[in-house]
């Protein structure tokens, strides 16, 4: 079996211009002659070489099976609808490709997984029915077990173990709840240090304390 | 109407950064005879990009937390948070549906000594307007209609997606082209406006906002562009996010391209208070970076 990719810097490696006229037993196999060049010759001729079987991460791991990404069909519905990849070199497509292929060491340290905003309309027109954010959730857990989360994303992760809340209150913010008739600081995790406490013995046991800091 | 009366969940943008959202929400829904009751000590929902991106289980026990504290007061549980919609719709559908998700859950929270049981139901603030209250008992309360007001509605993403978890189905809803929110902007007199890209991303969510703040900025400078283009007096939204997004996404967008972006931002409650003859002051509308006074001026307010 052979498999092609296209993308991603290890297929960069394997997509290598061969010079000294190597000649072909299967003629099928054999690169169009390049468009630009009527002098096509044997030494010109880019040699797109593929990924093999043995080469592929053998096992898929459960997260990502169950997402269903082995129906991908590569049509591409997801990219078209990414607001993120409309503005990046984001390709939802390419990520659920590399995932399959085994180059997710690839994926795992590229700032890509990070740019899918969850606003999951990939997930809802997938001809597939593929669960293409939860698929991305479970990469991003496993890119962040092997260290590779965002530095400023590390920085909010603390304020949840400091203050059980993401975004945390601050002074000018008591004083315009005070302004409007609220309490200066809200009935949450905030107000109660036993509630803090039961919200941190969560993030030990479930790891999170010690995923970040 | 029978008696309404729901656990009020917070979350963080919205009592932390715009306490006008949840004054708005407290003031509407006292008028309209709705009882809301603090959950003390609830936390982070934990937001569904960043916290279940890093790591699942967190996010599956601190947010089943959130809905134990509310089933221990035997109430619905109710946010204005789409944000905290998400993960709360989504831990409450996946204890139902997946075995091994509501084991987890139960060994987790019986080590803080809690325990859910899936008896009550998480629920956004426009499901409760629209399901439980209705637009035929809402008309009843509009006081001063806001004509001549054109609209850009912005639903938002994880109100209605993903659509096999969410409620919305249940009023023969289409995920691609909704209507509920445009209808409950509508009985307050207001416009609904037809506009490009309408249902894209604000551009905050699953954790762009925090890591890589340029691309959420410019997702949230075309939808703010696009609203401009329509005529649009303002964007009216239904969650924290997109409206810290929107509100304080403008100011560093205007820094970064050195032009002024000055679409007034309105949340949802705050559209309906005014229409029920609350003052701009009493729902927090003042506590915005952008100024909302041109919209005012267009429903004739001070």
């Amino acid at each position: 079996m052979l498999l092609a990719v296209l993308t991603g810097e290890r297929a960069r490696r394997f997509l290598i211009t061969k010079r000294g006229g190597e000649s072909f037993k299967n003629p099928d196999l054999r690169p169009l002659p390049r468009s630009d060049d009527p002098m096509t010759s044997a030494e010109s001729l880019v040699v797109r070489k593929t990924i093999t079987s043995e080469e592929l991460e053998k096992e898929l791991p459960h997260e990502l099976k169950v997402a269903g990404i082995e129906k991908c069909i590569q049509c591409g519905t997801c990219t078209g609808s990414c607001p993120s990849g409309r503005r990046t070199a984001y390709r939802t497509r390419v990520v659920i490709r590399k995932a399959l292929l085994g180059l997710r060491e690839d994926l795992l340290k590229s700032q890509d997984l990070w740019l899918c905003t969850t606003c999951y309309t990939c997930y809802e027109r997938c001809p597939r029915k593929i669960s293409i954010v939860e698929a991305i959730i479970a990469l991003r857990n496993m890119a962040a077990a092997r260290g590779f989360m965002l530095s400023r994303h590390k920085e909010i992760s603390k304020y949840l173990i400091d203050f059980g809340h993401l975004v945390p209150i601050n002074d000018p913010n008591r004083k315009r709840r005070a302004e409007l008739g609220l309490s200066e600081v809200p009935p949450t995790v905030h107000s109660y240090p036993e509630a803090l406490g039961e919200v941190r013995k969560l993030l030990e046991i479930t790891g999170f304390t010690k995923l970040v800091r | 109407m029978p008696e309404l009366k729901y656990a009020f969940f917070l979350g963080c943008i919205m009592p932390n950064r715009y306490p006008g959202l949840e004054a708005s929400i407290r003031r509407v829904f006292e008028r309209l005879g709705i009882e809301l009751v603090d959950i003390k000590g609830a936390s982070c929902c934990p937001a569904p990009g960043v916290v279940r991106g890093f790591k699942f289980d967190t996010w599956l026990a601190l947010g089943s937390r959130n809905l134990a504290l509310a089933e221990e007061m035997g109430l619905d549980i109710v946010t204005g948070c789409n944000g905290c919609y998400g993960t709360l719709r989504d831990i409450w559908y996946e204890y139902r549906e997946n075995k091994e998700v509501a084991e987890k859950i139960d060994r987790y929270l019986s080590q803080v000594g809690r325990s859910f049981k899936g008896k009550i139901k998480p629920k956004h603030v426009l499901e409760v307007l629209y399901f439980d209250v209705g637009l035929e008992k809402l008309k009843e309360f509009i006081k001063r209609p806001l004509k001549d007001v054109r609209v850009a509605v912005h639903y938002g993403c994880h109100l209605l997606k993903p659509s096999d978890k969410r409620p919305w189905k249940e009023a023969k809803e289409s995920t691609e082209r909704p209507k509920f929110f445009d209808e409950l902007v509508e009985i307050t007199g207001a416009k609904s406006i037809h506009w490009k890209d309408k249902f894209m991303c604000c551009g905050a969510g699953g954790g762009v906002r925090s890591g890589v703040l340029d691309v959420a900025l410019d997702m949230t400078r075309e939808k703010v562009e696009n609203a401009q283009a329509a005529g649009a007096d303002c964007i009216v939204n239904a969650c924290s996010f997109c409206h810290l997004q929107f509100d304080t996404g403008q100011t560093e967008i205007s820094k970064r391209l050195g032009k002024t972006y000055a679409m007034p931002i309105v949340y949802y409650t705050q559209l309906l208070g005014l229409a029920m003859g609350f003052s701009p002051r009493e729902l927090g509308l003042h506590q915005n970076y952008v100024s909302v006074e041109p919209f005012l001026k267009k429903i004739g307010g001070e």
